[in-house]
């Protein structure tokens, strides 16, 4: 009999090139590289200066994402890129795919998009594949039951040679939510509440598995989210078992398998799921029914609270006391009523159709308060045109919302959106770092339905109280 | 990248009494637009060094006399959370540091320093402890024998895996080891045959 094995086990297991000897670590072979404009260049330069080629364009795919600019065009072609440097960066990554036959979507290209909201759109993202991106959100495609996770510019350049990186064998961690999500608490709530109980680094070195009741309950979209925010718990990758909801998403995708070859990849991703009677080195379960809508008070992704609850006393933590003392916020006093100016929704957490589906809810028939920014960036040029064809759009414009075209925008601030110092945001993206947002700008993090109902209140708002 | 062997190190040190410092701080995204990995050390920790109009900040670390030269950053816990982005290691580096010293790293953020003959050097809270009470002083980080030794002549061992520490004191770095992994690779690939399952892709 064969010793049960983890999700996460079998996949590591099934692409070891060379396992590790006690000197060496694991060779491990990567399926599917996703690359951007942001932390490629100087891997290129690498492979360059040392007379190395791209071993597998085929296995290789790019987008731009990070430094574009979200400005509507207006149904124009002519995209304005305010920066040089950006320029550079951009047009260096389509010169680069050129001359290796990488697949590029580029700006303007109907399938370009943030790059986790693309891998799984175009059915590049598989159960049981590595998947690796120099960007730590590549976490996000774990939600397929494929181990992907985020890694430095010099791995691209050791990806890009050889499709292969080396690395020590995480350890694993299960993550079990159980019970049934109450109205108004989705899976951003679901993650933000974990982060705050085991902090961000109760993961450092593990690969979570997501697994439980209330992860099963959950759509492809929602597993993403969850999924992407493992970084934030400073995991190595997250990931969920394969399903019934993963195969109806993926069917019929672009990239996806066809015919005879999509049966015997369902075939083969179905042995996937951890056996009965495997083990972790670590373990906790969340009661998911007993959980509110949740929001960031302070300067990490662990700092989340019931939105209704007042702002903790940080008791003599100094590094609490720091982040209050940055976010201009005073123990004791309730968050909600707390003027903002600024709602970002969007981003590889929050900017997929379900997410903005979400939004519109809360938006129809209502008006952005007087004084706040609202801008509303879809994941995807994809994203983008299923929101439309919803009508979505035009919900979000009525509103008095921006609509803008895909990108990372202001989760980022690296491409012309950003926060002016001083500025609150209510943002659906992952981070709320100093200065995330644009220096000197302060980020609560919370869910789209959230993040809405501040854009109408003008303030923290409890998304309860907006009957939807 | 090629790096020349690292074996020890004496240098002075900076302190950086902060848990949880993340890459966003040590070089904001907005320093990301290059495509050159040299010069990132005048971005380094740009918000805590310089307020908004661009003065520096008399009471950080960096802006200290007693800090200057230091190849030595000193940190909390969880140093280098965050993003992935290696330039931070390089601002880090181009800044002048070699090692950095904390309580504990973040993963991605440890994997890129060994790319770039940075030193994580993971210690104990005493030893820790000991290096905070003597407000910085010099230290000597030696790798051949995985070994701190602090202001106050203790001394203390740190992690470090085989390969990394090979890879560090050799001046050989991964890439060189991958690529000489070719047989196998190419192995791989036979009995692994399935390529991107409908890719169809125009370039």
């Amino acid at each position: 009999m064969t010793t049960p094995r983890t999700l996460f086990g079998k996949v590591w297991d099934g692409h070891l090139v060379r396992p590790s000897q006690p000197e060496t670590p694991d060779v491990l072979y990567i399926d599917l590289h996703l690359i951007h404009e942001v932390t490629s260049p100087q891997a290129f330069a690498e492979l360059w200066a040392r007379g190395l080629n791209v071993r597998r364009p085929d296995r290789t795919v790019a987008t731009m994402d990070h430094s574009t600019p979200t400005t509507p065009r207006g149904g124009e072609k002519l995209i304005l890129i305010a920066d040089d440097e950006a320029r550079t960066q951009l047009a260096t990554l389509t010169e680069n795919c050129r001359e290796w036959g990488i697949p590029l979507y580029a700006l303007g290209d109907s399938r370009q998009g943030i790059v986790h909201v693309i891998g799984p759109e175009q059915g590049l993202t598989q159960p049981g594949r590595t998947i690796v991106c120099g960007d730590s959100h590549t976490s996000t495609h774990g939600a397929f039951g494929a181990l992907a996770f985020g890694i430095g510019t010099s791995e691209v350049g050791h990806v890009l040679a050889t499709q292969c990186l080396l690395a020590a064998r995480p350890k694993t961690f299960a993550v079990s939510m159980d019970g049934r999500l109450s109205s108004s608490v989705t899976a951003k709530d679901l993650i933000l509440a974990l982060i705050a109980r085991i902090g961000t680094a109760g993961a450092t070195a593990h690969v979570i598995e997501y697994r439980g009741s209330a992860i099963r309950a959950l759509g492809m979209e929602e597993r993403m989210t969850v999924c992407n925010m493992s970084i934030e718990a400073g995991a190595r990758a997250g990931m969920v078992a394969p399903d019934q909801t993963t195969f109806a998403y993926l069917y019929g995708r672009p990239q996806s398998p066809r015919g005879g070859a999509w049966d015997a990849a369902v075939e083969r991703w179905r042995g996937l799921p951890t056996d009965d009677g495997a083990t972790f080195d670590k373990e906790i379960s969340l009661d998911a029914s007993s959980l509110g809508p949740m929001i960031t008070f302070g300067t990490s992704p662990g700092t989340a609270i019931a939105v209704d609850q007042p702002v903790p006393d940080p008791n003599g933590d100094q590094a609490l006391a720091g982040a209050l003392r940055y976010m201009a916020l005073t123990p004791g006093k309730p968050l909600l009523g707390r003027p903002i100016d600024v709602v970002f929704i969007g981003s590889c957490t929050n900017g997929r159709l379900s997410d903005l589906q979400q939004a519109a809810l809360v938006l129809e028939g209502r008006h952005v308060a007087p004084g706040v920014r609202a801008l509303i960036v879809p994941g995807s040029e994809q994203v983008k045109r299923d929101a439309e064809a919803l009508g979505l759009h035009d919900i979000f414009r009525a509103a008095g919302a921006e609509w803008r075209e895909p990108g990372c925008s202001m989760c980022i601030a690296m491409n012309g959106d950003k926060l002016e110092p001083g500025q609150y945001a209510v943002s659906t993206s992952n981070r709320n770092f100093e200065g995330r947002q644009g220096a000197g700008g302060r980020t609560f993090l919370a869910s789209p339905l959230t993040a809405a109902a501040a854009a109408v209140k003008g303030a923290i708002a409890d998304p309860r109280e907006l009957s939807c | 990248m090629l790096n020349a062997p690292f074996r020890t190190l004496t240098s002075g040190t900076a302190l950086l009494l902060r848990d949880n410092v993340d890459t966003d701080q040590i070089i904001p995204a907005r320093f990301l637009k290059g495509t050159s990995r040299d010069g990132l050390g005048r971005h380094l920790f740009a918000d805590w060094r310089r307020d908004a109009a661009g003065q520096p900040r008399p009471e950080f670390v960096l802006n200290r006399p007693d800090a200057r030269g230091a190849q030595v950053l000193v940190a909390g816990r969880n140093f280098g959370c965050g993003s992935s982005r290696e330039h931070a290691v390089w601002a880090l580096r181009d800044h002048g540091f070699r090692a950095v010293v904390a309580l504990s790293f973040a993963d991605i953020f440890r994997s890129n320093a060994l790319k770039n003959a940075l030193a994580p050097v993971q210690v104990g809270p005493d030893a820790h402890a000991r290096l905070v009470k003597a407000g910085g002083g010099e230290v000597t980080i030696d790798l051949m024998t995985l070994r701190i030794t602090l202001p106050d002549g203790t001394s203390s061992p740190f992690p470090l895996e085989p390969f990394s520490r090979h890879c560090l004191i050799e001046g050989v770095d991964e890439l060189a080891y991958l690529i000489a992994q070719q047989a196998d690779i190419t192995a791989y690939e036979r009995r692994n045959p399935v390529s991107l399952e409908g890719a169809t892709h125009d370039v």
